[in-house]
Order: C-alpha cells, then sequence, then structure tokens
C-alpha cells in the first residue's frame, strides 16, 4: 500500500493514520501471509486515503467559511465507543461533515457518521458517502461499531425531520425518533455525548417543502432553500457562511449493564428526553449569546 | 459402528466433492449418492444411485440402507443453470420429498444437513453490514431462485419442529470462489472485463470451497443443529476484486442493469438479477456462531480471491488440471464388488 501523500497545511495533518484497516492474510490461521488487496476501504467501506482527500478540500470550508468554533472538546474520549449526538438542520445538512472533520482534525480520532439507508441506494452519492465514514443506519452497524470497534459513532435521532424542517422552526429540536439510540449506547456500553450546533440552520434555511415533488422523484423531503433563491442552482449545494459554533456537552452514561436483550422503555424514553432537552437548553444559551448570524 | 450418510446431488460439485471427503473420513461407513446424472469426480466407495429429481425412490433407499445422516446438498443456487420451473421442482419439491421419506414411520435418520445460501438475505439498502442468522430481511423476496431457497428454508424449519429426535443444522454460505467451482461470480470474474454497475462499489465476502466442504464436515461431526453462516473474514470492494484478478470493470447503467444485461446474455455473459443486487449492495455475514462452535476457517474472504486467482493463471497455462472423468457403471461396480478385487479396508479391523 503506498504510504499517504505527505499533507501540505498544517490544519489538515493528523498525527498518525487515522484507523488502520485491518490487515487480511490471505489464510486466516496465518498471519504473515501478504494480504492481496491494494486499497485502505474498511469493511464499512470508510477508506482513510478518501477521508484525507475529503479532509483537505473542506478544510477551508471549515476553516474560512463556517469559521467553525469548538467549545468542551475534552468531554470526547481520547479512546473506546462513544455515540455523538448532535441536533441536524439546513436542507444539506452542512453539520455532518463540520462534525466529523473538526472531531479528526482536533483529536485524530475517525467518526463514522449514521445517516439513512436513502443514501446507499444512490449511485456514486452512496459510494463516496460510504468512503468517507457513512454508515447505514442500522442497530447491529451502531452497535458493531461502537462496542467492537471502541469508535466514534455520530448520530441524528431527528432523523430527516430535522434538515426537513423550515426556518420559521429553526433551533427548535424535532422528536428524538423512539430513542433507539439510547438502547445501542446502553447495549454496548458506551457514552453518549451531546454535541449542539448553532450556525447549520442558517446555512441553508429551507423556505418552503414540495412534498408532491419529493414523492415524485423518492426523495425524503424536496426544499425550497434560501440559497436557491439567491445563488440560483448554484445554491442547490452552496451553503451561506454562517457561523458555526459546536458545543461538546458533559457524557451520559447509563448505568445499566451492557448486552441485555432488552432495556425498560419508559426508561430509554425518559433519557432520550433528557438529551433532547438539554441539547435544546444549550442551544437557547448559544442563541442568547449569539451577536451575529455571521460573525458570532 | 460407523455413520451411513447419504448425499443428494452426487452428480453436482458439491455432492461430488463431498462424498470424496467422505471418503477418507474412518467414521463413514457407507456413503450412498443419488442424482439424475452420474458423478462427475473419481469416487473409491460411494454408492451411486440414479434418482429423478424428486427422490421418488427415497423413501425405499432409507428403508433398505438404514442411512443415519442425509446431506442436501442438490440445491440449486445459480439460476442462470436452469429455468425456474425446474429450479423450483429441484429445490422446493426435491427437499419437500426429501423430507417427506425421511420422517416416515421407521426411519433411521438422526443427522440432516442442509446446505443453503445467503441469498435468502437478499441484497439492500437497508441491511446491516454484517447479517446475523437471525436477520429478517425487510425487502420482498423478489428473483425466484431466492424464493426458492426461502420456502425450502421453510420446510427444513418444518422438519426440524415435527422431528425434534432429528439433529437438523442448515448453513448459509456467502459467495463461494476457489479453484474449480464455477458459480456467476466466477464466471463474471472470468471475463477479459468484469461487470460491475455504474456508480456502486459494494463490499462483497467470499469463502473458499474447501472451506466449504470443512464447514460440513464439521457440522457433520459435532453434530451440531441450527442455522450457521459460512464465510471468510473481511470484505472486498468489488473493485478490489477486479484488481485481485487483474481486471478492469466495465459499469452498467444503475437503472435498468438487469435490462442491460440481456444482450450480455446473447453473448454467454450470464448476470442474474440476484448478482446485479450484489453489485448494488453487497453482503457481509456475521460468522461469530460457528466460530464460537470452534471453527477455524483457512481462507479468508481476500484468500479466497487469491486462491481463484492463482488458479485462474495455472489454468491459463496448463489447461483444466482435472482430467475429465468419465463414469462408467460397469467398471465402478467391478472395482466396488467384484470378488476378484483385493480390497485394503476389508484387512483393517471395521
Amino acid at each position: 500500500m503506498a504510504p499517504p501523500p505527505e499533507p501540505q497545511q498544517q490544519a489538515v495533518r493528523t498525527k498518525r493514520n487515522l484507523l488502520p484497516v485491518p490487515a487480511i492474510p490471505p489464510l486466516a490461521d496465518e498471519p504473515h501471509l501478504e494480504d492481496p488487496r491494494a486499497s485502505d476501504v474498511d469493511e464499512w467501506g470508510r477508506s482513510e486515503h478518501m477521508r484525507e482527500l475529503t479532509r483537505r478540500a473542506f478544510d477551508p470550508l471549515y476553516r474560512r467559511w463556517f469559521r467553525a468554533e469548538w467549545e468542551g472538546l475534552e468531554h470526547i474520549p481520547a479512546d473506546g465507543g462513544a455515540l455523538l449526538v448532535a441536533n441536524h438542520a439546513a436542507a444539506v445538512p452542512s453539520d455532518a461533515p463540520v462534525i466529523m472533520h473538526g472531531i479528526e482534525t482536533e483529536l485524530d480520532r475517525p467518526v463514522y457518521g449514521l445517516a439513512d439507508h436513502f443514501f446507499k441506494g444512490m449511485p456514486v452519492v452512496g459510494t463516496l458517502w460510504a468512503r468517507n465514514g457513512g454508515v447505514v443506519a442500522h442497530p447491529d452497524n451502531a452497535y458493531r461499531l461502537l462496542h467492537d470497534r471502541g469508535q466514534l459513532v455520530l448520530v441524528f435521532p431527528e432523523g430527516a425531520k430535522g434538515p426537513a424542517k423550515t426556518y420559521d422552526e429553526r433551533y427548535r429540536l424535532r422528536r428524538f425518533g423512539r430513542g433507539g439510540y439510547v438502547e445501542i449506547a446502553m447495549r454496548a456500553g458506551v457514552p453518549v455525548i451531546p454535541i449542539a450546533v448553532v450556525g447549520a440552520e442558517e446555512s441553508m434555511p429551507t423556505l418552503f417543502r414540495i412534498p408532491a415533488l419529493a414523492r415524485l422523484i423518492g426523495v425524503p423531503y424536496f426544499p425550497v432553500t434560501a440559497n436557491m433563491l439567491a445563488l440560483g442552482p448554484l445554491g442547490v449545494a452552496l451553503h451561506f457562511p454562517a457561523k458555526f459554533k459546536l458545543r461538546v456537552l458533559e457524557p451520559v452514561t447509563f448505568d445499566v449493564p451492557p448486552d441485555k436483550p432488552r432495556y425498560s422503555r419508559s426508561r430509554i424514553m425518559d433519557e432520550s428526553e433528557a438529551i433532547r432537552q438539554r441539547i435544546q437548553e444549550a442551544l437557547f444559551d448559544m442563541l442568547r449569546q449569539r451577536q451575529s448570524v455571521w460573525f458570532g | 459402528m460407523g455413520r451411513r450418510v447419504l448425499i443428494t446431488g452426487l452428480g453436482t460439485f458439491w455432492g461430488g466433492r463431498l462424498a470424496q471427503s467422505l471418503e477418507r473420513d474412518p467414521d463413514v461407513d457407507i456413503i450412498i449418492g443419488l442424482d439424475q446424472d452420474e458423478p462427475k469426480v473419481k469416487l473409491e466407495r460411494t454408492e451411486y444411485v440414479r434418482s429423478d429429481e424428486n427422490y421418488s425412490i427415497l423413501s425405499r433407499i432409507v428403508q433398505a440402507t438404514k442411512v443415519d445422516t442425509i446431506v442436501h446438498t442438490f440445491l440449486i443456487v445459480d439460476s442462470t443453470q436452469m429455468s425456474g420451473r425446474m429450479l423450483h421442482e429441484i429445490n422446493v419439491i426435491g427437499t419437500m420429498n426429501l423430507f417427506a421419506a425421511a420422517s416416515t414411520a421407521g426411519s433411521t435418520v438422526r443427522d440432516v444437513v442442509v446446505k443453503s445460501s445467503s441469498l435468502v438475505y437478499g441484497s439492500s439498502p437497508k441491511d446491516p453490514v454484517w447479517c446475523r442468522e437471525d436477520f429478517r430481511r425487510k425487502d420482498p423476496v423478489n428473483t425466484r431462485v431466492e424464493r426458492s431457497l426461502t420456502e425450502v428454508e421453510g420446510y427444513v424449519r418444518d422438519f426440524a419442529v415435527d422431528n425434534p429426535h432429528v439433529t437438523v443444522a442448515l448453513l448459509r454460505f456467502s459467495n463461494v470462489l476457489g479453484p474449480d467451482i464455477v458459480t456467476p461470480l466466477s464466471k463474471a470474474l472470468r471475463l477479459p472485463v468484469v461487470p460491475s454497475v455504474l456508480g456502486f462499489d459494494p463490499r462483497l465476502q467470499f469463502v473458499h470451497e474447501d472451506d466449504v466442504l470443512r464447514a460440513i464436515g464439521f457440522v457433520l461431526d459435532r453434530r451440531l443443529a441450527g442455522i450457521y453462516n459460512v464465510a471468510g473474514d473481511g470484505l472486498l470492494p468489488w473493485s478490489e476484486v477486479a484488481r485481485v484478478c487483474g481486471k478492469r470493470t466495465m459499469p452498467l447503467p444503475f437503472v435498468g442493469a438487469n435490462l442491460a444485461a440481456a444482450p450480455l446474455r446473447r453473448i454467454g455473459v450470464e448476470l442474474p438479477p440476484e448478482l446485479i443486487e450484489l453489485l448494488k449492495y453487497g453482503r457481509g455475514l456475521d460468522t461469530v456462531k460457528l466460530k464460537e462452535e470452534g471453527f477455524r476457517y483457512r481462507f479468508t474472504s481476500a484468500g479466497a480471491v487469491q486462491a481463484f486467482v492463482e488458479a485462474e493463471r495455472l489454468r491459463k497455462i496448463a489447461g483444466d488440471p482435472d482430467g475429465s472423468y468419465i463414469y462408467q457403471e460397469d467398471v465402478e461396480t467391478f472395482f466396488r464388488h467384484s470378488p476378484a478385487v483385493v480390497r485394503e479396508q476389508s484387512a483393517e479391523p471395521s
């Protein structure tokens, strides 16, 4: 395998290869044999090589466009699995790449992003998404990443309902699904780390939706965004330079034994609601302090 | 007393290979192989019985030979081999009759091993990366081979419930590769350019043909019951598989890939619909359950691909290494039963 090219910029440089792909020797019982593979795609479809390229391309956006600012990064453990839970916004969500890029460059830890299987079903997009750390949001996948592999996993419990909401509902969290993420964290025995994100909402605000069109082309929602009106076709993919502020909250641990076949449903719902509440309060607090959408 | 084993599909790749490996097992006394077609590999002591695909003579054979173990390898997983009707006849009706014969009063059958396929899991973007044995697919079963295997598995379950005294094991094998086996996937990898689906690069899992036989032998030996996934470690992107084979990929359009595959059939490139789905979304099997029983794989997924590539290189230079064997009934009968033949086994205490 060719060594990854020496990164130019200090900012994107990571101290170590974030995730050494486990070598697969051809014979299971003879580990000294050479792995015939040439690429570094892991079992989740992620390629560190590709991540490196993406980080390099995204870094100017992260630093100059969104000017992301973190607080509380020390709450994210240096090793071991943890489930990162954040609020989700913008018609084309800008929060996922910002969170993944931020943690990977600041902490040198890979982040796997869970998302709807909708992406995997799309040609090209699905492949690029997987190469960049996207994983289908299935409980089995999350459990394996957290428990067996001890990775950081990012999930947006609001699901598509978060980015689908219109501008007048900004920073109002939707239902956190049925709390499935809490159950996974309990089962895997890892903490949930809530993250409050301010800025994504204004980077691509949805003015209104066209449900009929969404149904027609088979997407979860079809938004008409301010970006489309302001920038025309370019606005489909280009975000406004809203200032990003991210606050990592205290990790939530659950005092339950891992790997149980089931956990109390009411306990799951209570924990989920409490986490949602904490993110909501942190958002309101951050918005109270924010003086400008563009400058923070 | 050793085991008395009946193998279905002796004329197929798996039946023949399994009989060969069971012949080396001193614990196996009798091996009887059923098939419409004659065995294609050289066998020393396996008794071949010609039967139709419905096993109409099976209950007589079970009565007469008092077999205690049935290994059902004759399930077609390659839908390009035959028509849908024939596939249904062999897989579903065949299995039904097999189990009917095995569960008649006075049946001596105590172990049944069925060789199924990971095709029953299907391949969809909704699936987890690794399917466990208890995974239930969410997408409808829409190809005929998947449908027939799902029905077969239903019969296996029913048989296990109705006959609690019989140990029933169902093995689901991932994509098999190796020096000898021919599947739609290995045929695709033999083409000058390897077909893929535009915009997709799925991760696939492979199992080496020897590990398949070892897994069947292992399950027979340990008398395991239940469903087990069998697949090598690791997943390989399809582009990587092509690269290991030294081939380029030729993408089919992602819309109407089945339609685009139709003209390819004319030139001998068979891409069944289940393979096209696989080339879009891939599939991984969780193999923890069989490993926990103590089974050790010899080959990983990458190793199975490499073994295939190496065999291909040899084939290119030296041709088919296995000489063509033709079954001749009178010759086989002579060697097995004529008093003129001095048999080594008779010297050993049985």
